[in-house]
């Protein structure tokens, strides 16, 4: 296997990294209603935790994407 | 356009001077004034015009004044309910923060190109985004020292922290404080140009698929314009909630240097 092929296999692989982030996200914003539907009231004083739980999930995803813009524009 | 079988979704990020400033310097250094440039003037005279234009203080609000109050408020909120009452202090640094990022992400998204203007968003570079994040991370880090003074290390040793584990725990909060900036540049800049370059390689889909052929101009293109039609609002979407994570967690870093743990 030549070097470029490498390179653009291992962006394909990077982008594993983004799907799975996905599932956090998804998981953060489930789990946020699954709780704010037993408990309207306290919902909105939670909006920032909820929205550091997606920030978190949401930079692993984001950092596979740079991973990937590496292998293929800069490696 | 047939034969442009090649699709270049990174081109949008280049950074052109414009005017004819190409060779204007500064002791060597190159400070033309580029696309970058102008939009950032761009964001901060909307930005300007925007709190100008509330800034009348009469007893009943009009329209643009409530818009203001309204945008204040929120930033208001956004620190209290995360630093308690000393938050009130950074309102104007977070609200200018929220507010520039949120105009650059939504001037960056207009459609200007039907004009045959190239809209540039300057967030989708690590260079503005980093400084906009090192901005907040000194900020944390005089406020943190002026007011704590060498005690602004407790930060990294939790209470009632076993003694065996203070070193592992020092080194390893040292750490992810560390990172802080660059996480904070990162995300708003890698948000920014994933989506991008994702609207890009779509229209790409749909330019190509129609000069290759009718039907697969119908099938292909028309799905991918849907799609991109779907992703524009979801992009808009991000470009705010990218605004108000840069923002909240500015809030919340600030929290730590105000109050230690």
């Amino acid at each position: 296997m030549d070097a470029e092929a490498a390179k653009l296999l291992g962006a394909g692989l990077a982008a594993i990294g983004a799907g799975i982030a996905a599932l956090g996200v998804g998981n953060v914003f489930s789990a946020f209603l699954e709780g704010a539907l037993r408990n309207p009231g306290a919902a909105d004083g939670q909006q920032g935790r909820l929205f550091i739980g997606f920030a978190a999930a949401e930079l692993l995803g984001l950092l596979a994407f740079v991973i990937a813009m590496i292998l293929v524009f800069v490696a | 356009m047939a034969e442009s079988g090649k699709i270049d979704p990174m081109h949008q990020f280049a950074i052109e001077p414009l005017f004819g400033t190409d060779h204007l310097s500064i002791g060597g250094f190159n400070i033309a004034f580029t696309n970058s440039a102008l939009y950032m003037v761009l964001a901060a005279l909307v930005l300007w015009v925007f709190v100008v234009g509330g800034m009348k203080r009469e007893l009943v609000p009009g329209r643009w004044q409530m818009a203001v109050e309204y945008m204040t408020g929120f930033i208001k909120n956004l620190l209290i309910a995360n630093i308690g009452d000393k938050g009130r202090k950074y309102i104007p640094y977070v609200f200018s923060l929220f507010m520039f990022i949120l105009l650059a992400n939504l001037l960056g998204l207009l459609p200007l190109g039907l004009f045959g203007l190239h809209p540039f968003t300057f967030t989708s570079h690590f260079t503005a985004t980093g400084v906009l994040a090192i901005m907040s991370f000194s900020i944390v880090l005089i406020v943190g020292f002026a007011k704590h003074g060498l005690h602004f290390f407790s930060l990294f040793v939790p209470h009632g922290t076993p003694i065996a584990m203070v070193v592992p725990l020092f080194f390893i909060e040292l750490v992810s404080f560390m990172v802080r900036p660059f996480s904070l540049g990162l995300r708003l800049f890698v948000a920014m140009t994933a989506g991008h370059v994702l609207l890009k390689v779509l229209a790409g889909f749909v330019i190509n698929s129609a000069n290759a052929s009718p039907a697969l101009g119908l099938t292909v293109g028309t799905a991918s314009f849907v799609l991109m039609v779907g992703i524009s609002a979801l992009e808009m979407l991000v470009a705010v909630i990218q605004a108000y994570v840069f923002a909240l967690l500015t809030a919340v870093y600030l929290n730590d240097a105000e109050n230690l743990h």
